[in-house]
């Protein structure tokens, strides 16, 4: 690939008059703005970039080669869980009675569909040890953001009944006030605790969900400090609405007292919602639910193998606890004839006889009002269900164990070049302070920078905060024994090229497409579009 | 190596503040600068705002990481260090000559919570 000259930008390709197709030449050019009025017609030209077809194929086929994701090699980002997206998942989910479906088709013609929808809402309930889930946020924080309006709903219905109560003993009539009011007129209960070493995403949404953060303070090994949280209790519990929690947390450490602390918490009349990022370390093992979690959200696309790319499309379906399904968002899918299991009633349902609907679409008004468009990103939940079944309820099992063995075997056999701050076993991820021997000056942001030249994706870097060498690997349960320990022999090699030849490495990247990027520039002066004119 | 300076109060949040009189000059101590790495933004209040010891009054980002900006003490802003608008890199250059807020102190027992070098040193060893 002739990186020189496709790998510029599309505007640098251009050349005026350039096509990629030629029509008649009495062909009229004005026929497809004839009838538009005036005000929607363009007054200047849009200055597109002018190609041939041939040129643009070999511009974007070179770009695609200088992408790197999991099908091209081992991506061991800590925090993300980059697992394998299996084939089978994108062909399901580009079948034809799949994807030709429009969102507002009539019930009876999509049983199908919507047989899908409920099962993957009853199996994750099933792995999370939950009632019932809504599958519509379309990615994580849309999730976290949901779950906590849930949860505020909660408070917002249970100070209603608090004061309905009162105003009954005073021979009053019951008050007719709508549980769903955006303010918190009926709830004292605004702060929201999360441990400061949570994922930035938890406290931005407690913030545009209108609520308080109240940081609690982790202990030396990133744990959550009980006491601090007991001492936070004390003084403000009655005004506590929730506590945000990840388990394992960002560090990859179970949290040996959660127990203790979902019951000091509902004790003190909050919620606990669980950040699902880090699911993928106790799937099979155990369940959000039995730690005593009343609302979470899950990653489909880092527990259930769903693809990350390009910005999405994701989901991040969002659990409650039984008692809570009142405020999940709508519309639902709701099973109307429990007799699922019947061969006969799933026959008639796909025979789409109205008479013997089984799913139904629903859109309670009592329920609060839906959080995106129609039911949230289905092709990703067609991937995710193809992924449980694929696995099956034996082999489901495996996943969290298997992640977390190659995570300490990753840390077992790195640390005596890459420093391990806290000791113990980890679960699915594994986090290094940097190099050992800090006397060469190499940091970890050079050693990112040097695995690309080995054509390895960059573990995360600087993340958790809680070190200031942060190198966070997560290896997920897909890579073979091979795999880990080629990554661990070049992790090797650097550390000794460090001692070696530290230049190199802090001067890296060298094998690719683009060297070492200044990030400082980057993000002082960020140039976001193309600004150059095109030729007149 | 971080260097440490003498004669200014600092916090467990890494800020510190140097008393002159009545006023007080609050920025990051060189360790925080070194663990930030670069620095890209400084986000300051304006001058009339109102701030509070252990509360946030901005926040500075780097390359690594945003990081909250806790005021050491409480008091009044009456000037901020506009230089840092277009060169936040002057954090890096020298922490302690380039503070980022000066605040006319209300309680002036606050500085008392506060450490001196010594045990600022101490609290970054740990």
């Amino acid at each position: 690939m002739n990186r020189t000259l496709y790998g510029n930008l599309i505007f640098e390709l251009s050349k005026k008059g350039r096509r990629g197709y030629s029509l008649p030449q009495d062909y009229d050019r004005t026929h497809s703005t004839a009838e538009l009025p005036e005000a929607l017609r363009r007054s200047e030209a849009a200055r597109l970039p002018e190609c041939d077809e041939l040129t643009v194929v070999r511009h974007y086929t070179n770009l695609s080669h200088n992408n790197f994701g999991v099908n091209d090699g081992f991506y061991p980002l800590g925090s993300c869980t980059m697992k394998y997206n299996p084939i089978i998942n994108e062909e399901i989910a580009a079948m034809k009675a799949f994807a030709g479906l429009h969102p507002l088709q009539p019930a009876e013609t999509c049983q199908g569909a919507l047989e899908v929808y409920y099962n993957l809402q009853q199996s994750l309930a099933e792995l999370a040890g939950l009632s019932e889930f809504t599958l519509n946020p379309c990615a994580g924080a849309h999730g976290e953001l949901t779950g906590l309006m849930v949860i505020r709903a909660y408070h917002e219905a249970m100070g209603n009944k608090k004061i309905r109560n009162e105003e009954m003993k005073k021979d009053e009539a019951p008050a007719s006030s709508n549980s769903l009011n955006s303010t918190f007129s009926n709830s004292q209960r605004t702060k929201v605790l999360i441990p400061d070493s949570a994922h930035g995403t938890n406290p931005a949404s407690a913030a545009v969900c209108g609520l308080e953060v109240v940081e609690v303070k982790s202990l030396q090994d990133g744990t959550v400090d009980v006491d601090h949280l007991r001492q936070l209790l004390d003084e403000m519990g009655d005004q506590v609405a929730a506590m945000m929690m990840t388990n394992p947390n960002t560090l990859g450490i179970f949290e040996p007292r959660v127990l203790e602390i979902t019951d000091m918490v509902h004790k003190a009349g909050g919620l606990m919602y669980y950040d699902g990022a880090n699911l993928n370390a106790l799937l099979g093992e155990c369940r959000p639910g039995d730690m005593g979690f009343d609302v979470m959200h899950i990653n489909l696309h880092k527990t259930f193998s769903t693809p990350h790319g390009g910005g999405g499309p994701g989901s991040g379906p969002v659990g409650v606890r039984k008692g809570l399904e009142q405020f999940l968002p709508t519309p639902r899918v709701v099973m109307e004839n429990e007799k699922i299991g019947n061969e006969e009633n799933k026959k008639d349902a796909a025979s789409a006889s109205s008479n013997s609907l089984i799913f139904t679409i629903s859109h309670s008004q009592s329920a609060p009002l839906s959080v995106g468009s129609f039911f949230g990103n289905f092709g990703v939940m067609l991937k995710a269900y193809a992924y449980i079944l694929s696995l099956g309820h034996e082999n489901v099992k495996h996943v969290g164990p298997l992640a977390t063995l190659n995570a300490n075997y990753i840390k077992e056999r790195l640390r005596d070049d890459y420093l391990l701050p806290i000791e113990g076993l980890c679960k699915h991820e594994v986090v290094f302070d940097g190099l050992v021997d800090k006397s060469t000056g190499v940091t970890t942001m050079d050693v990112a920078k040097r695995l690309l030249d080995y054509g390895y994706h960059a573990p995360t870097i600087y993340f958790p905060l809680l070190f200031h060498e942060s190198l966070m690997i997560e290896p997920t349960e897909n890579e073979s024994k091979e795999t880990i320990d080629a990554f661990i022999d070049v992790m090797h090699t650097i550390a000794a090229e460090a001692k070696s030849d530290p230049e190199l490495v802090k001067t890296a990247p060298h094998n690719t497409p683009i060297g070492r990027v200044d990030d400082v520039l980057a993000a002082k002066h960020p140039i976001t579009t193309y600004w150059k004119s095109l030729e007149a | 190596m971080a260097t440490f300076e003498s004669g200014l109060y600092y916090s467990e949040s890494h800020e510190y503040i140097r008393v002159e009189g009545e006023f007080g000059f609050i920025g990051i101590s060189d360790y925080a600068q070194h663990a930030l790495g670069n620095v890209v933004y400084v986000d300051m209040p304006e001058v009339d705002d109102e701030v509070t010891a252990g509360e946030e009054f901005g926040a500075v980002e780097s390359v690594k990481a945003a990081s909250d900006l806790i005021s050491p003490v409480s008091g009044t802003v009456v000037e901020v260090n506009e230089a840092l608008e277009d060169e936040p890199e002057l954090l890096n250059k020298d922490a302690f000559a380039n503070w980022i807020i000066k605040v006319q102190l209300s309680d002036p027992t606050e500085l008392d919570n506060l450490m001196d070098v010594e045990a600022y040193k101490a609290h970054c060893e740990a």
